[in-house]
């Protein structure tokens, strides 16, 4: 008989805003520890946070977009543990008045669409980090501190790891979009919990466990894997499932018990005094909702209408927000939308690929690329010296205009100096001309290669065949 | 340096060239370090800084800079309030030795008006108590019986403004920590509204109940600190007054149209006959001055203790949570685990009333016991506002008590947590519902011991409280000053 698996996801997103979440300190990643930090992050005595608006507008900005309902009179609660990297012992977070709830989002499996219910998403502060010196001991870093995250908690709606990765790269796709993650799981500014469990179709659902420490999209696919074919195993050999957190070690392949629900604690969550209530009017939502930027599948429809170009195209230009704010500032500098979709399509993917380059690192001067969109629109570079260019650019960030003119690459389109050249070679090839005469229409294309080589790729290959046709009567 | 009974009168002085400010803060650095050991007020002072600050202060006046009415005037602080250049410890092992790197706000706000802190002031350990006995650097005695307590948590505030060690403090008051210290030392201060005055550096008890306040030995010199350190903070939002109080002056001798309601049942059991007769005397003496005088049945007494401890405490937990041994303040010698790092640092650096305020409010936040105790006393808190608010419809001030008994012995309720937790009665219905209350003097017990009242006010009606204080204390002078620098009956 079968099994089907049963899935939930919390996603934590650090919020790209300039300052923390209830402190003027910056959220810039890195950093020398405890450089980031000011009393109030660092939870001295008799601080007080200040809320950080910017915070409840992208929670608000994410909540419209997921179509949830906004709360309208939304608060903050403390959440109480003793952890060291926790310097209030306690983090400001939301459970009893979340400020958004009951949105949803749709994912497409397989060419099948699926809707994935939002239960809710909070505002909450990040806690710090801690090093382990085998030599110096442990060592807390607060620059984390207040970062401010959105918890985004679905329902249990998911029936595969497709599914779930799916809705991994679709709300990534989204915070993107929407401007306000940079959602690199590397630096941990976005991270995701899956809750798992696995029952009998028809069934109750069965006791679940939380999968943590899951930093790749890869090691989130591995980890259901294990953690279903675990729990499946352990009911068929007429074991149970325990109520329990589990770390995922992505480098052993495997996940291990890190506390059981009888050790749960208990956070002993009550309202955050020191902040007031916060109220959200219907003109503060529409005032949000009016800014909302497109998002990427709006982009895709709005560039293959206007644009014309292909469906394969579009999806490669919205795959990542990096990538079509480079798309749509190469097309409105250079006005060639078709051109700058080509290219950033094929010679910019293919170096990204070779160089393993992430979209969200993609680092391009979209101007010096436009330079040479221009130059081979015009004609006044050919293909090859366009993608030399492209890749010196890419890789070194090199000054285009210095580069063609320091390996001359633009083309000659000078009559006189193509004349003198095609001369030479008529000269030189006296056999090709007779083959030509003799009807032989592939001397003409062997005549024009022999021009081009001699002057070094930099001949307008236009020019040169007018110029050949001519002398050639 | 003669004698002067108020705090505006020194910065007067000291205006008009009378008296320099080092010489006023020479004069009460003498008195702290000839007097002070009587009554254990202070914890720390630091005579280099002082006089530094007045030659600065000088200075500023001597440009002519328009400072504020008590400019050149001492002040000392309560211990839980943050200054950067001396200890802050909440008179708690657990705090022992360390210092903020940030003033709190009001230490911000007095520096501004050229008043000079002087130093800081002992109290119950994190203000955690009614008599200032608990903190680890003992109990504050009380100037007009050093065998009795000085009341808490701000003892040590208003016993160092009683026996004229300063002639301004600041305390603190969550449920009755201003008003009943002032009361049993025979010295006024104002609870002001919850929202008046910036919290940001007042090492938290509960959070949604504290406020910083003023003591001195007159309305008028509270009232003139009170407009120095109100008014909003962009560093605490719970601070939601628009401007800060200005009170002006008011001469009036008359209370005529002014209605203050007299809670009956505050004058029933438990209340001694000595504080009975003195604050009606103090009701008949205001309606002498033609306040229109009625008694009422205060509702939900029974609930207000309980309800404050459930919600202070629960709030203290967590507050009190950062104390973990691992960044600042006491850090067990013998912890050898991170888990040792926390349980023996707390069960070592807090007293026993601390650890026990933090144990029940841990308990009442646990799951399963939330709704039955957290949630019921925000229940009864808003049935108290309630309450409140109906009667300020038809009052416009309230004449109570302010504790049930004078000045007790030290060590003689220490040992009963629920005795001392009831001689709150009258004080924490204030804090549940934010309001603002002035304490003052009226008299005496027989046994020669201060008794106190409050008027209690809507929320930001503290110039309608300030100004009926000032027709009592205009009328009644319950203390005089001796030249040795003692009150006297």
């Amino acid at each position: 008989m079968n099994w089907e698996v049963v899935m939930g996801v919390e996603v934590h997103a650090e919020l790209s805003t300039k300052s923390k979440i209830f402190c003027g300190c910056t959220t810039s990643f890195g950093g020398q520890p405890n450089t980031h930090v000011c009393p109030v992050c660092a939870g001295m005595p008799g601080v007080l946070p200040r809320l950080n608006k910017a915070v409840v507008e992208y929670a608000i900005k994410l909540g419209l977009t997921l179509d949830c309902e906004i709360t309208r009179l939304c608060r903050f609660d403390r959440k109480n543990y003793f952890y060291p990297d926790l310097p209030k012992a306690y983090q400001v977070s939301q459970l009893y008045l979340p400020i958004c709830r009951n949105g949803n989002i749709e994912i497409t499996v397989g060419g099948e669409k699926k809707k994935i219910g939002i239960r809710e998403i909070h505002m909450e502060e990040d806690a710090g980090k801690l090093t382990h010196d085998p030599q110096s001991g442990t060592h807390m870093d607060f620059n984390r501190c207040g970062v401010p995250l959105l918890e985004i908690v679905t329902e249990p709606d998911f029936r595969s790891g497709e599914e779930v990765l799916a809705y991994l790269e679709q709300l990534r796709e989204t915070l993107l979009y929407l401007d306000i993650c940079d959602c690199k799981m590397q630096e941990g500014s976005l991270r995701a919990d899956v809750n798992i469990s696995v029952r009998r179709p028809g069934e109750e659902l069965g006791i679940r466990t939380e999968m943590k420490n899951l930093n790749s999209f890869k090691a989130i696919g591995r980890a259901i894997e294990y953690e279903t074919g675990r729990q499946i195993k352990t009911l068929e050999n007429g074991g149970h499932i325990t109520q329990e957190t589990r770390r995922w070690d992505d480098e052993k392949g495997e996940s291990y018990s890190m506390r059981s629900k009888e050790n749960a604690q208990d956070y002993r969550y009550f309202p955050e005094p020191d902040l007031l209530p916060i109220k959200i009017d219907d003109r503060w939502i529409e005032g949000i909702r009016s800014d909302l930027p497109e998002l990427a599948h709006q982009k895709r429809e709005r560039y293959m209408r206007d644009y014309a170009l292909s469906e394969y195209e579009t999806s490669v230009l919205t795959g990542h927000k990096s990538i079509s704010d480079l798309f749509e500032d190469l097309s409105n500098q250079t006005g060639e939308p078709t051109e700058s979709a080509h290219l950033i399509t094929g010679v910019i993917m293919q170096l990204m690929n070779s160089t393993a380059t992430l979209p969200e690192d993609l680092n391009i001067d979209s101007k010096k690329l436009s330079y040479l969109v221009s130059l081979v629109v015009a004609g006044k570079i050919n293909r090859g010296a366009y993608k030399d260019a492209i890749e010196a650019v890419f890789t070194d960030d090199t000054d285009p205009e210095k580069y063609i003119a320091d390996n001359g690459l633009m083309m000659v389109s000078d009559d006189r100096i193509v004349s003198e050249t095609v001369d030479i070679v008529l000269a030189d090839n006296a056999d090709a001309v007779s083959d030509y005469h003799s009807g032989k229409d592939r001397a003409f294309g062997f005549l024009i290669g022999q021009v081009m080589k001699r002057m070094g790729g930099s001949g307008n290959p236009n020019i040169a065949r007018e110029i050949l046709r001519d002398r050639l009567g | 340096m003669m004698l002067y009974t108020s705090a505006l009168e020194l910065s007067a002085a000291i205006k008009d060239k009378t008296l320099s400010v080092a010489d006023v803060v020479e004069e009460y650095l003498g008195r702290i370090e000839n007097h002070g050991d009587q009554y254990n007020a202070f914890i720390y002072y630091n005579r280099e800084k002082a006089m530094i600050r007045a030659k600065e202060v000088q200075a500023r006046i001597d440009t002519g800079e328009s400072l504020s009415p008590l400019a050149g005037v001492p002040i000392a602080i309560k211990d839980n309030i943050s200054t950067a250049e001396l200890e802050t410890s909440c008179a708690s092992k657990m705090l022992g030795g360390y210092t903020p790197v940030y003033n709190a706000s009001v230490v911000d706000r007095l520096e501004q008006a050229g008043m000079i802190v002087i130093g800081k002031l002992n109290m119950d350990e994190f203000a955690m108590g009614g008599s200032s006995e608990t903190g680890v650097y003992g109990a504050v005695r009380n100037p007009w019986d050093t065998d009795r307590v000085a009341g808490g948590s701000s003892g040590g505030s208003a016993a160092a403004v009683a026996s004229l060690q300063v002639p301004l403090a600041l305390g603190s008051d969550t449920g009755g920590s201003i008003r009943q210290p002032c009361s049993f030392c025979g010295v006024t201060g104002i609870k002001p509204t919850y929202g008046s005055v910036s919290r940001y550096g007042l090492i938290a008890y509960a959070s949604s109940l504290d406020q910083i306040g003023p003591i001195a030995a007159n309305i008028d010199d509270c009232a003139a600190l009170l407009s120095v350190i109100s008014g909003p903070d962009e560093r605490d939002s719970t601070c939601v007054i628009e401007q800060p109080f200005e009170f002006g002056c008011n001469n009036a001798e008359d209370l005529s149209g002014v209605k203050i309601g007299i809670p009956r049942n505050y004058f029933g059991g438990g209340i001694d006959d000595g504080v009975k007769e003195s604050v009606l005397s103090a009701a008949k003496e205001l309606g002498e001055a033609g306040a229109d005088i009625e008694e009422f049945e205060m509702p939900l007494i029974d609930y207000m203790v309980h309800a404050y401890y459930i919600i202070a405490c629960a709030e203290a937990s967590s507050n009190l949570s950062r104390y973990d041994g691992l960044k600042y303040g006491y850090r067990s010698h013998d912890a050898k685990t991170l888990s040792e790092v926390y349980r023996l640092s707390r069960s070592e650096g807090f007293g026993i009333e601390v650890k026990r305020r933090i144990m029940l409010g841990s308990f009442v936040l646990s799951s399963g016991y939330y709704d039955a105790y957290y949630k019921k006393a925000l229940q009864a808190r808003a049935l108290i506002k309630d309450a409140y608010d109906r009667l300020f419809r038809k009052y416009d001030m309230i004449l109570s008590p302010v504790a049930p008994t004078t000045a007790y012995k030290i060590g003689q309720n220490i040992d009963d947590p629920i005795k001392m937790y009831m001689g709150d009665i009258y004080t924490v219905s204030v804090n549940l519902a934010g309001l603002p209350a002035v304490a003052l003097p009226c008299g005496f017990d027989p046994q020669g011991l201060p008794v106190g009242f409050q008027l209690i006010g809507d929320a930001f009606s503290e110039k309608k409280l300030v100004d009926a204080a000032r027709v009592y204390q205009n009328r009644h002078t319950p203390c005089k000053i001796d030249q040795k620098g003692m009150n006297q009956k």
